[in-house]
């Protein structure tokens, strides 16, 4: 499966020669190298492992080091893999660019969410909170009951409250790519894409088929 | 400049083909329409009120007053292919960037005043 290792870069709108108006967020997309082949012999399943983005070496370990070294490549800050197919074919120390991808492909973008810390019911699951009057005095985002009385007599499993919210990977699927630029290695996308601007992100070949609303 | 706006600034049309617009100005904007698979320009004329910068993001909102004494406020993409072309007809002397208090106001109170001595930059 193609993909690539990238960058969030930020937010923009894209004029197309229609004059629709695209919302797109640019991602810095490569370059990539491909540092170790996992395969099916020796590791029981099939990747291509890709580094990305310059690191000095005194920033990585000397185990990441002589990996990157014994592969023959740069120093490089991220590495990722990717599931490969059985008739794809890479070899190590192989650059990737974003001209994999051309526009009008869906790909699927993986990121690591905005942190959010601990966050109430409010946030993080949309409840609407208590009345902020008729007595009431520190009833404004509380989320209310939480349950039933003997019957069931717990609290049921997954019930939404306060926690952690964000910081977590997240995959938008099915983004349709608006542009490549491929001299200065620039992905456009429709839509949003999960995390702060600068932040890591996988591009993916779409895994599922997109489905057009009213499609032929 | 962040790389953003450096894309911003280069899918901008070339600065040539726009005007110099400002907010108080009287213009006539000549928007594409599709009807069906029939294209035609629409010209549509009132007072700028807005004007906002940023590359390919770079819009205006003109305000007219419709029939019946409705007022109307369309916002255009400058940068937008659907704009055929801009006619500056009349420029105001305004003292601020946001004319919303056009808004509240009707008949003759909601006139401006001409700006007759062009300054330098304008001209272009």
């Amino acid at each position: 499966m193609k993909g690539i290792l990238g960058k969030k870069v930020g937010m923009t709108q894209v004029i197309k020669a229609d004059g629709e108006v695209v919302p797109v967020t640019i991602v810095e997309a490569g370059p990539c190298y491909v540092t170790q082949i996992r395969t099916l012999e020796q590791d029981g399943y099939r990747a291509v492992q890709l580094g990305y983005g310059a690191a000095k070496p005194k920033h990585l370990t000397k185990g990441q080091v002589g990996h990157l070294r014994k592969a023959g490549v740069a120093d490089l800050r991220y590495l990722g893999e990717m599931r490969m197919r059985e008739d794809e074919a890479y070899e190590v120390g192989q650059k990737i660019l974003v001209d994999i991808f051309s526009p009008g492909e869906f790909v699927d973008i993986e990121g690591r969410s905005k942190g959010r810390g601990f966050a109430g019911v409010m946030k993080r699951h949309g409840f609407a909170g208590g009345p902020h009057t008729h007595g009431q005095s520190d009833r404004t985002r509380a989320p209310g009951s939480i349950g039933a009385c003997a019957t069931p007599g717990k609290v049921w499993k997954g019930k939404k409250m306060p926690g952690q919210m964000g910081n977590k990977q997240v995959t938008i699927q099915n983004l349709e790519v608006v542009l490549v630029d491929p001299d200065r290695n620039l992905l456009a996308v429709r839509g949003s894409v999960p995390g702060p601007n600068g932040s890591l992100v996988v591009v993916k070949a779409a895994r599922k088929q997109r489905v057009l609303k009213g499609g032929n | 400049m962040n790389l953003v706006e450096s894309l911003e600034r280069q899918m901008a049309k070339p600065n040539s083909e726009i005007p110099d617009l400002r907010p108080g100005d009287t213009v006539r904007v000549y928007v594409r329409i599709v009807e069906g698979t029939r294209e035609r320009v629409q010209p549509f004329q009132g007072i700028i009120v807005r004007l906002r910068e940023g590359g390919v993001k770079q819009n205006f909102t003109v305000r007219r007053i419709a029939s019946h004494g409705i007022g109307v406020e369309r916002t255009f993409l400058v940068h937008s292919p659907r704009i055929e072309k801009i006619e500056i007809l009349r420029r105001a002397k305004v003292r601020r960037a946001r004319l919303y208090y056009l808004r509240s106001r009707t008949g003759k109170a909601a006139r401006l005043k001409e700006q007759y001595k062009q300054p330098a930059a304008a001209t272009a």
